[in-house]
Protein backbone atom coordinates (compact mmCIF):
# COMPACT_ATOMS: atom_id res chain seq x y z
CA UNK A 1 0.00 0.00 0.00
CA UNK A 2 1.17 3.46 -0.82
CA UNK A 3 1.75 6.35 1.66
CA UNK A 4 -1.02 8.52 1.62
CA UNK A 5 0.70 11.61 2.05
CA UNK A 6 2.70 12.42 -1.28
CA UNK A 7 -0.08 11.33 -3.32
CA UNK A 8 -0.89 14.21 -5.60
CA UNK A 9 -4.79 12.73 -6.20
CA UNK A 10 -6.93 10.46 -4.30
CA UNK A 11 -9.96 9.12 -5.39
CA UNK A 12 -12.08 7.73 -3.00
CA UNK A 13 -15.76 5.48 -3.38
CA UNK A 14 -15.98 7.15 -7.24
CA UNK A 15 -19.77 6.61 -8.20
CA UNK A 16 -20.73 7.42 -11.85
CA UNK A 17 -24.46 6.77 -12.03
CA UNK A 18 -26.28 7.66 -15.30
CA UNK A 19 -30.08 8.12 -15.23
CA UNK A 20 -32.37 6.97 -18.38
CA UNK A 21 -36.29 6.69 -18.43
CA UNK A 22 -36.41 5.63 -15.02
CA UNK A 23 -33.39 3.11 -15.45
CA UNK A 24 -30.44 3.89 -13.55
CA UNK A 25 -26.96 2.53 -14.86
CA UNK A 26 -23.64 2.62 -12.52
CA UNK A 27 -20.86 3.07 -14.98
CA UNK A 28 -18.79 3.66 -12.04
CA UNK A 29 -19.20 1.36 -9.18
CA UNK A 30 -17.08 2.76 -5.68
CA UNK A 31 -13.60 2.73 -7.33
CA UNK A 32 -10.87 4.20 -4.87
CA UNK A 33 -7.31 5.00 -6.32
CA UNK A 34 -3.75 7.05 -5.52
CA UNK A 35 -1.74 8.95 -8.30
CA UNK A 36 1.77 10.22 -6.49
CA UNK A 37 3.20 12.87 -8.33
CA UNK A 38 5.41 11.91 -11.58
CA UNK A 39 3.92 8.40 -11.55
CA UNK A 40 2.43 6.81 -14.61
CA UNK A 41 -1.14 4.90 -13.86
CA UNK A 42 -2.58 2.30 -16.40
CA UNK A 43 -6.39 2.16 -15.85
CA UNK A 44 -6.96 -0.79 -18.42
CA UNK A 45 -10.10 -3.02 -18.64
CA UNK A 46 -12.58 -3.46 -21.59
CA UNK A 47 -14.29 -1.25 -23.46
CA UNK A 48 -17.79 -0.24 -21.32
CA UNK A 49 -16.02 -1.27 -17.78
CA UNK A 50 -15.73 2.34 -17.00
CA UNK A 51 -12.37 3.39 -17.59
CA UNK A 52 -12.82 6.65 -19.45
CA UNK A 53 -16.71 7.53 -17.45
CA UNK A 54 -13.72 7.72 -14.47
CA UNK A 55 -11.47 10.13 -16.16
CA UNK A 56 -14.27 12.12 -16.97
CA UNK A 57 -15.92 12.39 -13.60
CA UNK A 58 -12.42 13.08 -12.46
CA UNK A 59 -12.18 16.41 -13.82
CA UNK A 60 -16.11 17.03 -13.68
CA UNK A 61 -17.83 16.25 -17.53
CA UNK A 62 -19.56 13.89 -16.50
CA UNK A 63 -21.74 15.68 -13.91
CA UNK A 64 -23.56 17.30 -16.65
CA UNK A 65 -25.91 14.33 -17.49
CA UNK A 66 -25.08 11.63 -14.87
CA UNK A 67 -24.61 11.89 -11.05
CA UNK A 68 -21.20 11.61 -8.91
CA UNK A 69 -21.14 10.62 -6.14
CA UNK A 70 -17.42 9.74 -3.55
CA UNK A 71 -14.54 12.10 -3.40
CA UNK A 72 -11.67 13.26 -5.57
CA UNK A 73 -9.06 15.07 -3.56
CA UNK A 74 -6.75 16.81 -5.62
CA UNK A 75 -3.84 17.81 -3.17
CA UNK A 76 -6.46 17.28 -0.02
CA UNK A 77 -8.92 19.11 -1.64
CA UNK A 78 -12.22 17.55 -2.80
CA UNK A 79 -12.67 18.41 -6.45
CA UNK A 80 -16.43 16.92 -6.49
CA UNK A 81 -17.25 20.09 -4.06
CA UNK A 82 -16.49 22.46 -6.48
CA UNK A 83 -18.83 24.35 -9.00
CA UNK A 84 -18.10 24.30 -12.51
CA UNK A 85 -16.79 28.07 -12.33
CA UNK A 86 -13.91 26.72 -9.36
CA UNK A 87 -13.19 23.65 -11.50
CA UNK A 88 -11.78 26.32 -13.98
CA UNK A 89 -8.50 27.26 -11.38
CA UNK A 90 -7.60 23.11 -11.65
CA UNK A 91 -8.72 22.35 -15.20
CA UNK A 92 -5.45 23.18 -17.99
CA UNK A 93 -3.59 24.48 -15.58
CA UNK A 94 -3.15 21.44 -12.83
CA UNK A 95 -4.91 18.70 -14.23
CA UNK A 96 -5.23 18.29 -18.30
CA UNK A 97 -6.47 16.10 -20.11
CA UNK A 98 -6.09 14.47 -23.97
CA UNK A 99 -8.81 13.09 -25.93
CA UNK A 100 -9.06 9.61 -27.78
CA UNK A 101 -9.90 11.18 -31.28
CA UNK A 102 -7.33 13.79 -32.37
CA UNK A 103 -9.60 14.31 -35.65
CA UNK A 104 -11.97 16.01 -33.54
CA UNK A 105 -10.69 17.18 -30.49
CA UNK A 106 -9.12 20.60 -32.31
CA UNK A 107 -11.79 23.53 -33.31
CA UNK A 108 -11.60 22.92 -36.82
CA UNK A 109 -12.13 27.18 -37.34
CA UNK A 110 -9.09 27.94 -35.28
CA UNK A 111 -5.43 27.97 -36.15
CA UNK A 112 -3.10 25.85 -33.74
CA UNK A 113 -1.39 28.63 -32.65
CA UNK A 114 -4.71 30.31 -31.50
CA UNK A 115 -5.54 27.44 -29.87
CA UNK A 116 -2.05 26.59 -27.43
CA UNK A 117 -2.11 30.42 -27.10
CA UNK A 118 -5.74 30.23 -25.83
CA UNK A 119 -4.84 27.77 -22.91
CA UNK A 120 -2.01 30.16 -22.31
CA UNK A 121 -4.39 33.22 -21.94
CA UNK A 122 -6.57 31.51 -19.74
CA UNK A 123 -3.83 30.38 -16.76
CA UNK A 124 -1.10 32.41 -17.67
CA UNK A 125 -0.21 36.22 -17.10
CA UNK A 126 2.27 35.90 -20.00
CA UNK A 127 1.58 38.71 -22.82
CA UNK A 128 1.40 38.46 -26.04
CA UNK A 129 4.57 38.05 -27.54
CA UNK A 130 5.79 36.04 -24.84
CA UNK A 131 2.86 33.45 -25.37
CA UNK A 132 3.78 32.84 -29.39
CA UNK A 133 7.34 32.21 -28.25
CA UNK A 134 5.98 29.62 -25.60
CA UNK A 135 3.49 27.79 -28.05
CA UNK A 136 6.51 27.25 -30.88
CA UNK A 137 8.51 25.83 -27.41
CA UNK A 138 5.78 23.58 -27.08
CA UNK A 139 5.44 22.68 -30.46
CA UNK A 140 9.16 22.06 -30.39
CA UNK A 141 8.52 19.97 -27.89
CA UNK A 142 6.22 18.00 -28.68
CA UNK A 143 7.83 17.22 -32.37
CA UNK A 144 6.42 19.14 -34.63
CA UNK A 145 9.48 19.73 -37.06
CA UNK A 146 9.65 23.80 -38.25
CA UNK A 147 6.95 24.84 -35.39
CA UNK A 148 7.55 29.03 -35.62
CA UNK A 149 6.06 28.24 -39.60
CA UNK A 150 2.95 25.92 -38.15
CA UNK A 151 1.60 28.47 -35.74
CA UNK A 152 -0.79 29.55 -38.50
CA UNK A 153 -2.30 26.08 -39.54
CA UNK A 154 -5.38 24.82 -38.89
CA UNK A 155 -6.08 21.31 -38.03
CA UNK A 156 -6.95 19.91 -40.69
CA UNK A 157 -4.15 20.29 -42.40
CA UNK A 158 -2.43 18.39 -39.99
CA UNK A 159 -2.31 14.28 -40.13
CA UNK A 160 -4.17 12.47 -36.37
CA UNK A 161 -0.63 11.81 -35.24
CA UNK A 162 0.19 15.63 -35.32
CA UNK A 163 -2.85 16.47 -34.10
CA UNK A 164 -2.12 14.36 -31.11
CA UNK A 165 0.99 16.20 -30.29
CA UNK A 166 -0.66 19.35 -31.19
CA UNK A 167 -3.29 18.38 -28.41
CA UNK A 168 -0.57 17.33 -25.85
CA UNK A 169 1.56 20.50 -26.56
CA UNK A 170 -2.38 22.59 -25.91
CA UNK A 171 -2.83 20.22 -22.61
CA UNK A 172 0.87 20.74 -21.03
CA UNK A 173 0.91 24.54 -22.01
CA UNK A 174 0.40 25.36 -18.25
CA UNK A 175 2.91 23.07 -17.01
CA UNK A 176 0.22 20.81 -15.57
CA UNK A 177 0.99 18.36 -12.62
CA UNK A 178 -1.30 15.88 -14.15
CA UNK A 179 -2.27 14.51 -17.63
CA UNK A 180 -5.40 12.27 -17.97
CA UNK A 181 -5.06 10.70 -21.11
CA UNK A 182 -8.21 9.14 -22.40
CA UNK A 183 -7.06 6.34 -25.00
CA UNK A 184 -4.75 8.96 -26.47
CA UNK A 185 -3.49 6.22 -29.16
CA UNK A 186 -6.40 4.09 -29.92
CA UNK A 187 -7.30 6.12 -32.90
CA UNK A 188 -3.18 6.38 -34.70
CA UNK A 189 -1.39 3.53 -36.31
CA UNK A 190 0.94 1.28 -34.61
CA UNK A 191 4.23 3.06 -35.17
CA UNK A 192 2.58 6.60 -34.12
CA UNK A 193 1.69 5.18 -31.11
CA UNK A 194 4.70 4.08 -29.84
CA UNK A 195 6.42 7.47 -30.66
CA UNK A 196 3.37 9.41 -28.83
CA UNK A 197 3.41 7.07 -26.19
CA UNK A 198 7.91 7.43 -26.18
CA UNK A 199 6.79 11.58 -25.84
CA UNK A 200 3.86 10.99 -23.38
CA UNK A 201 6.70 9.17 -21.38
CA UNK A 202 9.82 11.37 -21.61
CA UNK A 203 7.60 14.51 -21.23
CA UNK A 204 6.25 12.91 -17.66
CA UNK A 205 10.09 12.42 -16.68
CA UNK A 206 11.50 15.43 -17.89
CA UNK A 207 8.02 17.77 -16.61
CA UNK A 208 7.71 15.43 -13.42
CA UNK A 209 3.91 15.18 -14.43
CA UNK A 210 1.53 12.14 -13.32
CA UNK A 211 -0.22 10.61 -16.03
CA UNK A 212 -3.66 8.85 -16.10
CA UNK A 213 -3.53 6.75 -19.17
CA UNK A 214 -6.79 5.14 -20.16
CA UNK A 215 -6.53 2.10 -22.63
CA UNK A 216 -7.45 -1.30 -23.33
CA UNK A 217 -4.20 -1.95 -24.63
CA UNK A 218 -2.17 -4.08 -22.22
CA UNK A 219 1.09 -4.25 -24.42
CA UNK A 220 0.44 -0.04 -23.97
CA UNK A 221 0.52 -0.68 -20.30
CA UNK A 222 3.28 -2.54 -19.93
CA UNK A 223 5.55 -0.35 -21.68
CA UNK A 224 5.00 2.85 -20.30
CA UNK A 225 3.17 2.40 -16.75
CA UNK A 226 4.55 1.83 -13.22
CA UNK A 227 1.53 0.67 -11.93
CA UNK A 228 -1.77 -0.46 -13.14
CA UNK A 229 -5.38 -0.81 -12.06
CA UNK A 230 -7.27 -3.29 -13.66
CA UNK A 231 -11.44 -2.42 -14.27
CA UNK A 232 -14.76 -4.44 -15.12
CA UNK A 233 -17.92 -4.07 -15.04
CA UNK A 234 -17.72 -0.56 -13.23
CA UNK A 235 -15.18 -1.86 -10.52
CA UNK A 236 -11.50 -2.12 -9.86
CA UNK A 237 -10.75 -5.86 -10.03
CA UNK A 238 -6.79 -5.46 -9.43
CA UNK A 239 -4.10 -2.94 -8.55
CA UNK A 240 -0.60 -3.01 -8.32
CA UNK A 241 3.03 -2.57 -9.95
CA UNK A 242 2.99 -3.52 -13.84
CA UNK A 243 5.65 -6.32 -12.96
CA UNK A 244 3.30 -7.88 -10.23
CA UNK A 245 -0.09 -7.42 -12.12
CA UNK A 246 1.31 -8.88 -15.75
CA UNK A 247 3.66 -11.18 -13.86
CA UNK A 248 1.22 -12.59 -11.38
CA UNK A 249 -2.15 -11.59 -11.76
CA UNK A 250 -4.65 -12.51 -9.05
CA UNK A 251 -7.41 -11.78 -9.77
CA UNK A 252 -9.50 -14.12 -12.63
CA UNK A 253 -10.74 -11.13 -14.86
CA UNK A 254 -6.91 -9.90 -15.48
CA UNK A 255 -5.82 -13.66 -15.72
CA UNK A 256 -8.83 -13.58 -18.62
CA UNK A 257 -7.41 -10.41 -19.75
CA UNK A 258 -4.07 -11.50 -20.36
CA UNK A 259 -4.67 -14.81 -22.20
CA UNK A 260 -6.51 -12.75 -24.57
CA UNK A 261 -3.48 -10.95 -25.82
CA UNK A 262 -2.24 -12.85 -28.66
CA UNK A 263 1.83 -14.58 -27.85
CA UNK A 264 3.66 -17.47 -28.06
CA UNK A 265 2.30 -18.02 -31.23
CA UNK A 266 4.93 -19.97 -33.18
CA UNK A 267 5.30 -17.79 -36.28
CA UNK A 268 5.39 -20.00 -39.90
CA UNK A 269 8.45 -21.37 -40.86
CA UNK A 270 8.52 -17.64 -43.32
CA UNK A 271 5.68 -15.13 -43.89
CA UNK A 272 4.25 -14.84 -46.94
CA UNK A 273 2.45 -11.57 -47.18
CA UNK A 274 -0.35 -12.15 -49.26
CA UNK A 275 -1.35 -15.37 -48.75
CA UNK A 276 -4.27 -15.21 -50.57
CA UNK A 277 -2.69 -14.33 -54.05
CA UNK A 278 0.04 -17.02 -53.37
CA UNK A 279 -2.04 -19.36 -55.60
CA UNK A 280 -1.65 -17.53 -58.48
CA UNK A 281 2.15 -16.77 -57.93
CA UNK A 282 4.45 -20.27 -58.33
CA UNK A 283 7.53 -19.90 -58.30
CA UNK A 284 8.37 -18.83 -54.50
CA UNK A 285 12.11 -19.58 -53.46
CA UNK A 286 13.61 -18.64 -50.03
CA UNK A 287 16.10 -15.60 -50.29
CA UNK A 288 17.86 -13.61 -47.98
CA UNK A 289 17.43 -10.84 -49.95
CA UNK A 290 17.37 -7.12 -47.78
CA UNK A 291 17.31 -8.86 -44.32
CA UNK A 292 20.16 -9.12 -42.43
CA UNK A 293 21.78 -12.44 -42.38
CA UNK A 294 22.06 -11.98 -38.54
CA UNK A 295 18.81 -11.61 -37.82
CA UNK A 296 17.85 -15.10 -39.16
CA UNK A 297 14.79 -14.36 -40.80
CA UNK A 298 13.97 -15.50 -44.26
CA UNK A 299 11.98 -13.73 -46.99
CA UNK A 300 9.78 -15.12 -49.49
CA UNK A 301 10.28 -14.08 -52.73
CA UNK A 302 7.62 -13.84 -55.52
CA UNK A 303 6.90 -14.49 -59.12
CA UNK A 304 4.37 -14.31 -61.08
CA UNK A 305 2.98 -17.36 -63.19
CA UNK A 306 4.04 -17.35 -66.64
CA UNK A 307 1.66 -17.47 -69.17
CA UNK B 1 -4.07 17.56 -90.29
CA UNK B 2 -7.61 16.39 -88.15
CA UNK B 3 -4.91 14.22 -86.05
CA UNK B 4 -2.72 17.14 -85.22
CA UNK B 5 -5.77 18.98 -84.03
CA UNK B 6 -7.34 16.31 -81.45
CA UNK B 7 -3.54 15.89 -80.01
CA UNK B 8 -3.59 20.17 -79.22
CA UNK B 9 -6.37 20.32 -77.83
CA UNK B 10 -5.67 18.14 -75.16
CA UNK B 11 -4.18 21.65 -72.87
CA UNK B 12 -4.77 21.20 -69.03
CA UNK B 13 -6.98 23.46 -67.83
CA UNK B 14 -6.62 25.91 -65.01
CA UNK B 15 -8.51 24.23 -61.74
CA UNK B 16 -10.21 26.69 -60.12
CA UNK B 17 -10.43 26.20 -55.69
CA UNK B 18 -13.99 24.19 -55.54
CA UNK B 19 -15.56 26.97 -53.28
CA UNK B 20 -14.69 29.38 -56.35
CA UNK B 21 -16.14 26.90 -58.65
CA UNK B 22 -19.87 26.33 -56.43
CA UNK B 23 -19.90 30.47 -56.72
CA UNK B 24 -19.70 30.61 -60.55
CA UNK B 25 -23.14 28.43 -61.58
CA UNK B 26 -25.94 30.68 -62.86
CA UNK B 27 -27.94 30.51 -60.04
CA UNK B 28 -25.35 32.22 -57.49
CA UNK B 29 -24.49 34.54 -60.32
CA UNK B 30 -27.96 35.95 -60.86
CA UNK B 31 -28.64 35.83 -57.44
CA UNK B 32 -25.92 37.89 -56.77
CA UNK B 33 -26.25 40.31 -59.34
CA UNK B 34 -29.84 40.93 -58.43
CA UNK B 35 -28.77 41.53 -54.94
CA UNK B 36 -25.82 43.78 -55.55
CA UNK B 37 -28.31 45.75 -57.93
CA UNK B 38 -30.76 46.00 -54.79
CA UNK B 39 -28.60 47.07 -52.75
CA UNK B 40 -26.60 49.71 -54.80
CA UNK B 41 -30.56 50.94 -55.79
CA UNK B 42 -31.68 51.06 -51.83
CA UNK B 43 -28.38 53.19 -51.13
CA UNK B 44 -28.63 55.85 -54.40
CA UNK B 45 -32.30 55.74 -55.18
CA UNK B 46 -32.00 59.60 -56.09
CA UNK B 47 -29.09 58.32 -58.65
CA UNK B 48 -31.50 56.23 -60.62
CA UNK B 49 -34.73 57.46 -60.38
CA UNK B 50 -36.16 59.71 -63.29
CA UNK B 51 -38.41 61.87 -61.33
CA UNK B 52 -39.61 63.02 -57.45
CA UNK B 53 -41.43 60.06 -56.30
CA UNK B 54 -43.86 62.42 -54.40
CA UNK B 55 -44.07 64.86 -57.11
CA UNK B 56 -47.56 65.12 -58.03
CA UNK B 57 -47.99 65.78 -61.89
CA UNK B 58 -52.06 66.31 -62.55
CA UNK B 59 -51.42 66.49 -66.06
CA UNK B 60 -50.50 62.70 -65.83
CA UNK B 61 -52.71 60.76 -64.04
CA UNK B 62 -52.70 57.19 -64.22
CA UNK B 63 -50.56 56.72 -67.53
CA UNK B 64 -50.06 53.95 -68.90
CA UNK B 65 -46.27 52.23 -69.10
CA UNK B 66 -44.45 54.42 -71.90
CA UNK B 67 -40.91 56.04 -72.46
CA UNK B 68 -41.45 58.94 -70.55
CA UNK B 69 -42.83 56.78 -67.62
CA UNK B 70 -41.82 53.39 -68.50
CA UNK B 71 -43.81 51.93 -65.30
CA UNK B 72 -46.46 54.51 -65.89
CA UNK B 73 -48.19 56.73 -63.48
CA UNK B 74 -50.46 56.78 -60.50
CA UNK B 75 -53.77 58.44 -59.95
CA UNK B 76 -51.98 61.58 -58.05
CA UNK B 77 -49.75 62.08 -61.37
CA UNK B 78 -46.50 60.76 -59.47
CA UNK B 79 -43.69 58.11 -61.63
CA UNK B 80 -44.04 54.61 -60.41
CA UNK B 81 -41.14 53.28 -61.65
CA UNK B 82 -39.51 56.41 -58.97
CA UNK B 83 -41.69 55.53 -56.25
CA UNK B 84 -40.70 51.47 -56.56
CA UNK B 85 -36.70 52.37 -56.64
CA UNK B 86 -37.36 55.11 -53.56
CA UNK B 87 -39.41 51.84 -51.93
CA UNK B 88 -35.76 50.08 -52.56
CA UNK B 89 -34.49 51.60 -49.63
CA UNK B 90 -37.43 51.08 -47.15
CA UNK B 91 -37.74 47.38 -48.30
CA UNK B 92 -34.08 46.81 -48.07
CA UNK B 93 -33.78 48.36 -45.08
CA UNK B 94 -36.86 46.20 -43.86
CA UNK B 95 -34.99 43.41 -44.66
CA UNK B 96 -32.21 43.95 -42.65
CA UNK B 97 -33.65 45.34 -39.83
CA UNK B 98 -36.57 43.35 -38.97
CA UNK B 99 -34.05 40.26 -39.17
CA UNK B 100 -30.53 41.19 -37.91
CA UNK B 101 -31.91 42.30 -33.97
CA UNK B 102 -33.87 38.89 -34.38
CA UNK B 103 -30.75 36.86 -35.28
CA UNK B 104 -28.34 38.57 -32.85
CA UNK B 105 -30.96 38.63 -29.59
CA UNK B 106 -31.93 34.84 -31.11
CA UNK B 107 -28.15 33.46 -31.37
CA UNK B 108 -27.37 35.29 -27.50
CA UNK B 109 -30.51 32.93 -26.08
CA UNK B 110 -29.93 30.17 -27.70
CA UNK B 111 -26.53 29.05 -27.28
CA UNK B 112 -26.64 30.06 -23.66
CA UNK B 113 -29.38 28.11 -22.91
CA UNK B 114 -27.95 25.26 -25.00
CA UNK B 115 -25.13 25.44 -22.78
CA UNK B 116 -26.78 25.71 -19.49
CA UNK B 117 -29.21 24.08 -20.07
CA UNK B 118 -31.77 23.48 -17.05
CA UNK B 119 -34.46 25.38 -15.91
CA UNK B 120 -33.79 27.68 -18.49
CA UNK B 121 -33.96 25.72 -21.09
CA UNK B 122 -37.22 24.39 -20.33
CA UNK B 123 -39.04 27.96 -19.67
CA UNK B 124 -37.35 28.39 -23.49
CA UNK B 125 -39.03 25.33 -24.59
CA UNK B 126 -42.43 26.41 -23.70
CA UNK B 127 -41.64 30.03 -25.35
CA UNK B 128 -40.86 28.01 -28.19
CA UNK B 129 -43.61 26.01 -27.74
CA UNK B 130 -46.10 28.95 -27.61
CA UNK B 131 -44.67 31.19 -30.29
CA UNK B 132 -44.77 28.32 -32.57
CA UNK B 133 -48.53 27.28 -31.85
CA UNK B 134 -49.46 31.04 -33.48
CA UNK B 135 -49.44 31.60 -37.42
CA UNK B 136 -46.65 33.71 -37.40
CA UNK B 137 -48.09 36.80 -39.22
CA UNK B 138 -51.09 36.99 -37.29
CA UNK B 139 -48.79 36.93 -33.74
CA UNK B 140 -46.78 39.93 -35.69
CA UNK B 141 -49.87 41.45 -36.54
CA UNK B 142 -51.31 41.61 -33.11
CA UNK B 143 -48.05 42.95 -31.66
CA UNK B 144 -48.25 45.81 -34.20
CA UNK B 145 -51.87 46.23 -33.08
CA UNK B 146 -50.70 46.95 -29.57
CA UNK B 147 -47.64 49.06 -30.21
CA UNK B 148 -49.63 51.19 -33.41
CA UNK B 149 -48.58 51.00 -36.61
CA UNK B 150 -44.85 52.28 -38.23
CA UNK B 151 -41.78 51.19 -39.39
CA UNK B 152 -40.03 51.38 -36.29
CA UNK B 153 -42.87 49.38 -34.57
CA UNK B 154 -42.97 46.65 -37.26
CA UNK B 155 -39.25 46.21 -36.29
CA UNK B 156 -39.91 45.77 -32.80
CA UNK B 157 -42.76 43.00 -33.51
CA UNK B 158 -40.85 41.17 -35.51
CA UNK B 159 -37.94 40.73 -33.63
CA UNK B 160 -39.96 40.22 -30.66
CA UNK B 161 -41.28 37.08 -32.83
CA UNK B 162 -38.79 36.05 -34.58
CA UNK B 163 -36.35 35.51 -31.89
CA UNK B 164 -37.32 32.40 -31.05
CA UNK B 165 -37.19 31.02 -34.43
CA UNK B 166 -33.68 31.73 -34.72
CA UNK B 167 -32.82 30.73 -30.77
CA UNK B 168 -34.47 27.33 -31.52
CA UNK B 169 -32.16 26.94 -34.63
CA UNK B 170 -29.00 28.07 -32.49
CA UNK B 171 -29.83 25.92 -29.22
CA UNK B 172 -29.96 22.85 -32.10
CA UNK B 173 -26.66 23.85 -33.48
CA UNK B 174 -25.11 24.67 -30.32
CA UNK B 175 -26.24 20.87 -29.08
CA UNK B 176 -24.87 19.12 -31.50
CA UNK B 177 -21.39 21.14 -31.24
CA UNK B 178 -21.10 20.58 -27.70
CA UNK B 179 -21.24 16.24 -28.33
CA UNK B 180 -18.01 17.47 -30.18
CA UNK B 181 -14.69 16.94 -28.52
CA UNK B 182 -13.26 20.05 -28.64
CA UNK B 183 -15.96 21.48 -26.79
CA UNK B 184 -14.96 18.94 -24.15
CA UNK B 185 -11.51 19.73 -24.45
CA UNK B 186 -12.10 23.60 -24.41
CA UNK B 187 -14.18 22.57 -20.64
CA UNK B 188 -11.11 20.35 -19.57
CA UNK B 189 -8.88 23.13 -20.48
CA UNK B 190 -10.12 25.15 -17.77
CA UNK B 191 -11.81 27.93 -20.63
CA UNK B 192 -14.92 29.74 -19.45
CA UNK B 193 -18.12 29.06 -20.27
CA UNK B 194 -18.40 32.52 -22.67
CA UNK B 195 -15.39 31.76 -24.43
CA UNK B 196 -16.31 28.00 -24.90
CA UNK B 197 -19.96 29.17 -26.44
CA UNK B 198 -18.52 32.25 -28.35
CA UNK B 199 -15.76 31.20 -29.61
CA UNK B 200 -15.66 27.28 -30.17
CA UNK B 201 -19.32 26.51 -30.21
CA UNK B 202 -21.03 29.35 -32.16
CA UNK B 203 -18.14 29.59 -35.01
CA UNK B 204 -18.75 26.39 -35.96
CA UNK B 205 -22.80 26.39 -35.55
CA UNK B 206 -22.95 29.85 -38.21
CA UNK B 207 -23.01 28.00 -41.43
CA UNK B 208 -26.90 27.32 -41.05
CA UNK B 209 -27.52 30.48 -39.42
CA UNK B 210 -26.52 32.19 -41.91
CA UNK B 211 -28.53 30.75 -44.74
CA UNK B 212 -31.44 30.83 -42.25
CA UNK B 213 -30.56 34.65 -42.06
CA UNK B 214 -30.63 34.83 -46.03
CA UNK B 215 -33.64 33.41 -46.18
CA UNK B 216 -35.55 34.91 -43.69
CA UNK B 217 -34.25 38.15 -45.16
CA UNK B 218 -36.35 37.25 -48.40
CA UNK B 219 -39.17 36.72 -45.78
CA UNK B 220 -38.82 39.53 -44.03
CA UNK B 221 -39.38 41.78 -47.41
CA UNK B 222 -42.81 39.83 -47.79
CA UNK B 223 -43.74 40.34 -44.27
CA UNK B 224 -42.44 43.97 -44.54
CA UNK B 225 -44.87 44.60 -47.93
CA UNK B 226 -48.07 42.99 -46.44
CA UNK B 227 -48.15 44.75 -43.38
CA UNK B 228 -47.63 48.13 -45.66
CA UNK B 229 -50.19 47.08 -47.66
CA UNK B 230 -52.51 46.06 -44.85
CA UNK B 231 -51.32 49.90 -43.63
CA UNK B 232 -49.51 48.51 -40.27
CA UNK B 233 -45.91 49.07 -41.87
CA UNK B 234 -44.42 51.86 -43.23
CA UNK B 235 -47.43 55.00 -43.81
CA UNK B 236 -49.01 55.98 -47.05
CA UNK B 237 -46.69 59.14 -48.48
CA UNK B 238 -43.87 56.97 -48.55
CA UNK B 239 -43.11 54.86 -51.25
CA UNK B 240 -42.91 51.18 -50.27
CA UNK B 241 -43.82 48.41 -52.44
CA UNK B 242 -46.92 46.89 -49.86
CA UNK B 243 -47.90 50.98 -49.47
CA UNK B 244 -47.83 50.85 -53.59
CA UNK B 245 -50.05 47.34 -54.21
CA UNK B 246 -52.31 48.92 -51.33
CA UNK B 247 -52.46 52.40 -53.71
CA UNK B 248 -53.13 50.71 -56.63
CA UNK B 249 -55.77 48.26 -55.42
CA UNK B 250 -58.47 50.85 -55.83
CA UNK B 251 -57.36 50.89 -59.75
CA UNK B 252 -56.42 47.30 -60.63
CA UNK B 253 -59.39 47.12 -63.69
CA UNK B 254 -58.17 50.65 -65.32
CA UNK B 255 -54.24 51.26 -64.36
CA UNK B 256 -52.81 47.72 -63.28
CA UNK B 257 -49.56 48.92 -63.34
CA UNK B 258 -49.97 50.35 -59.93
CA UNK B 259 -49.87 47.24 -58.04
CA UNK B 260 -48.34 44.86 -60.53
CA UNK B 261 -44.70 46.79 -61.01
CA UNK B 262 -43.93 46.82 -56.82
CA UNK B 263 -44.99 43.44 -56.98
CA UNK B 264 -42.56 42.50 -59.82
CA UNK B 265 -39.91 44.43 -57.54
CA UNK B 266 -40.88 42.21 -54.40
CA UNK B 267 -40.53 38.75 -57.00
CA UNK B 268 -36.89 39.70 -58.42
CA UNK B 269 -35.69 41.07 -55.20
CA UNK B 270 -36.67 37.71 -52.94
CA UNK B 271 -35.74 35.78 -55.71
CA UNK B 272 -32.14 37.38 -55.51
CA UNK B 273 -32.23 36.45 -51.85
CA UNK B 274 -33.20 33.23 -52.45
CA UNK B 275 -30.81 32.35 -55.31
CA UNK B 276 -27.90 33.44 -53.06
CA UNK B 277 -28.61 32.05 -50.00
CA UNK B 278 -29.01 28.70 -51.53
CA UNK B 279 -25.56 29.11 -53.20
CA UNK B 280 -24.21 30.27 -49.56
CA UNK B 281 -25.09 26.88 -47.98
CA UNK B 282 -23.83 25.07 -50.71
CA UNK B 283 -20.56 26.74 -50.35
CA UNK B 284 -20.23 26.76 -46.68
CA UNK B 285 -21.76 23.07 -46.05
CA UNK B 286 -18.47 21.13 -44.62
CA UNK B 287 -17.01 19.38 -46.73
CA UNK B 288 -17.97 15.84 -47.44
CA UNK B 289 -21.27 16.56 -45.74
CA UNK B 290 -24.50 16.31 -48.81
Amino acid sequence: MTSQTDSLLKVRNLKTTFHSKGRTLRAVDGISFDVRAGEVLGLVGESGSGKSITLRSIIGLTRDYGSVEGNVYWKGEDLLARTDKQLQSVRGSQISMIFQEPMTSLNPLLSIGLQIEENLKAHTELDKRARKARAIELLDMVGIPSASSRLSDFPHQFSGGMRQRVMIAISLASNPEMLLADEPTTALDVTIQDQILQLLLSLAKNLNMAIVLVTHDLGVVAQTCDRVAVMYAGRLVETGSVRDVLKRPQHPYTLGLLKSVPENIPPAHHSFRFPARHQHWTHCRRAALSLPAASGRKMCVLVPNPR
Amino acid sequence: MTQFETLQTTQPKRKLPPRVKALLRPGFLLGFFILSGSIILAVFPAAFAPYDPNAFDFMAIQQAPSWVHPFGTDNLGRDTLSRVIWAYSVDMQIAFFATFFAMVIGIIVGSLVAYHGGFADVIFGRIVDVTITFPFLVLVIAVVAVLGPGLTNMYVAVTLVQWVYYARLTRAEIMTQMTSDYASAGRVMGYSSGRIIFRHLLPNAMTPLITFWMTDMALAILLGSSLGYLGLGAQPPQAEWGVLIAEGRNFITTAWWMSLMPGIAIVVTRLGFSLVGDSLADVLRPRGAS
